[in-house]
């Protein structure tokens, strides 16, 4: 990691009256790799991670996109900026079919007076994009593009809900909990396409419980604790009974790890 | 766990298992599906073949059993414009109940407006057109009070349409003084605000342009709502309101927009009535905020939002016209109309239920 990092956050705070959920929180996130956010339950994670997406603005900090400073006031602001992010609970309409959840919020309109006028969606250009990000995911064993995504499975929810945040995030792409839901079949293919989409040289923030998920796919981890980051470790030098001493303050980090 | 482990993707210890198992994950369609469970997913799939086929299984045990005094162009059309005041609320109240509220109100802004296009007319003097221009004012208007407190106060729709459905009756009762204008003064006068009252005849078939306009105003929202990205949005936000907006909808705007739309269509209606009825009357279309929930939920509408074809809200109301007619000329007792309509709201919705769990 000798690159600048891609998206950095200092000093992050954020108060809900008198529980302060983030207090001066440091990020880093480099281009291409696989970060690992961890921590124990109300260790501030989703709050740091909510700061990063749009979903909360903190009260004091700075988050920098590229070098330049961000401050987003709503999900879609953090989008636009192309961060993309897969929701825990997949943020899909089930009654809605595949294509038109994928293009949900940014829809493509018809080229020409049906489009301008009529407003008419290019359903054949939505579907065809859509197809195709799903194949390159591995995941045309869904046959039929216009089907309601409540008629899927857990994990082809989570496809779609991945391949969305794939084909439009541009620069980031947080996945929250991915196989917090899923089987093991199920979570394994989740997991091999979060490798894929590293393939295609986008870095992946990914927010686990799941220690074996995390080791395996992270290049590194970051662990938060008590509102902060206490440090990033790298998983081929520490075990995770090491993170899980870390992350719950049974042992305390060894000071070089946090350069890292 | 040592360093070498299950780095890139290699499966984890536990996981080797998997090499041999079934490797597509995602399968779909992996069984051979029963008849009965093919006809769930096809009338899951198109939401609106249920009451059409009710639609169209009545029409023919009613022409089978009362013969050509029922099943002629005639009463046909003559059930089209019964409905029609019905089919126009309805499609507001589908627009509404799409999203997962629902619309009690619809009924006195269609009276009010329409009111307020006589009144305005004959009291003020005002051109005709200025007038009904004004009607329609007043139902976006109301229209917006709704969506605001839905969306903006977070109010629930039945609770925030019980309170102005009550409003807007009892202005419409004071500000017309419970007065009505009389058919002939319309017709010498203004004409303009009879005009969907005018017909266009083929043989014994009579379409008035309340008709017309009913059939129109489906077609073009089945259009809006199936291939428009605010229709999409619509059905998102009935759905599941959390994820459409962080999927990037703007589900307050979305809310209003959809209560404002509802309030333009019950002017629309309102103008409709006084066509239909002659006169500005006050006291008329007392039912019409039930008559067109029954029309929604008959038509296969899910009173849950996000589900459901506006077409099915046609069929729906269609339904209702073609029991009333059929009854009254068997010469049975109206209330065995209100009692089988009753039967068919409930299996409706069971039958709605039962689609549902293609889901799960």
């Amino acid at each position: 990691m000798q690159s600048e990092p891609l998206l950095t956050a200092r000093g992050l705070v954020k108060r809900y009256g008198r529980v302060t959920a983030l207090d001066a929180a440091d990020f880093d996130l480099y281009p291409g790799e696989i970060l690992a956010v961890i921590g124990d339950n109300g260790a501030g994670k989703s709050s740091l991670i909510k700061a990063i997406s749009g979903a909360i603005t903190p009260d004091e900090g700075e988050i920098r996109l590229d070098g330049k400073p961000v401050a987003f006031r709503s999900p879609m602001e953090a989008r636009d900026a192309g961060i993309e992010t897969v929701y825990q609970n997949l943020a899909l309409s089930p009654a809605l079919s595949i294509a038109d959840n994928m293009f949900l919020g940014r829809e493509i309109r018809r080229p020409g007076p049906l489009g301008k006028w009529l407003r008419m969606l290019d359903r054949p250009a939505m579907e065809k994009r859509a197809r195709a990000m799903l194949s390159e995911l591995g995941l045309m064993t869904i046959q039929n593009i216009g089907q309601a995504v409540e008629t899927l499975s857990g994990g082809q929810r989570q496809g779609v809900a991945v391949a969305r945040a794939a084909a439009f995030g541009s620069k980031v792409v947080i996945m929250d909990e991915p196989t917090a839901a899923l089987g093991v079949k199920e979570s394994r293919r989740v997991l091999e396409l979060i490798l894929d989409v590293k393939k295609r040289g986008l870095p992946i923030v990914l927010i686990s419980h799941n220690m074996p998920h995390v080791f395996e796919v992270a290049d590194r981890i970051h662990i938060h604790r008590l509102g902060r980051r206490l440090t990033v470790i790298d998983p081929r030098q520490y075990t995770m009974s090491d993170a899980v001493a870390f992350m719950t303050g049974a042992k305390r980090p060894p000071e070089t790890a946090v350069a890292a | 766990m040592t360093e070498a482990s299950a780095r890139g993707g290699q499966p984890q210890e536990f996981e080797k298992v998997l090499a041999g198992s079934d490797t597509a994950v995602a399968q779909f369609e992996s069984h051979d599906r029963t008849a009965v469970e093919r006809l769930q997913h096809f009338l899951h799939s198109s939401p609106a073949a249920v009451p059409l086929i009710v639609l169209i299984a009545s029409l023919a045990v009613f022409a089978f059993v009362i013969g050509s005094r029922f099943f002629s162009p005639f009463s046909m059309t003559l059930i089209l414009q019964q409905v029609a005041i019905v089919g126009i609320i309805g499609a507001a109240q589908t627009l509404v109940i799409l999203t997962a509220g629902i619309d009690l109100s619809v009924g006195a802004i269609m009276v009010l407006t329409s009111v307020v296009m006589g009144q305005f007319t004959f009291r003020y003097g005002l051109p005709a057109p200025v007038a009904i221009l004004c009607g329609f004012g007043v139902g976006a208007a109301c229209g917006f009070l709704n969506g605001w407190l839905v969306a903006q106060v977070k109010l629930p729709p039945f609770i925030v349409t019980l309170g102005t459905w009550q409003i807007i009756l009892a202005a419409n009762f004071l500000y017309s003084a419970n007065e009505t204008i009389r058919a002939q003064d319309i017709e010498a006068q203004a004409p303009l605000l009879q005009w969907f009252g005018n017909n266009i005849r083929i043989g014994n078939a009579v379409f008035t342009y309340g008709v017309i306009a009913m059939v129109v105003l489906v077609l073009v929202l089945w259009h809006v709502l199936n291939h428009t990205a605010w229709g999409r949005h619509v059905y998102a936000v009935g759905d599941d309101p959390e994820a459409a907006e962080l999927s990037g909808v703007n589900v307050n705007r979305m809310l209003l927009s959809v209560y404002v739309l509802a309030g333009l269509i019950c002017a629309l209606a309102g103008w409709a009535l006084i066509g239909r009825l002659g006169s500005v009357s006050p006291t008329s279309g007392q039912f019409a905020n039930i008559e067109s929930i029954t029309a929604v939920v008959i038509g296969g509408i899910s009173l849950f939002g996000g589900r459901g074809s506006i077409l099915g809200m046609l069929f729906g109301a269609l339904i209702v016209g073609v029991f009333s007619l059929a009854l009254r000329l068997i010469g049975t007792d109206p209330q065995w109309t209100y009692l089988l309509i009753g039967v068919l709201i409930i299996a409706a919705v069971t039958v709605d239920q039962w689609i549902r769990k293609v889901a799960g």
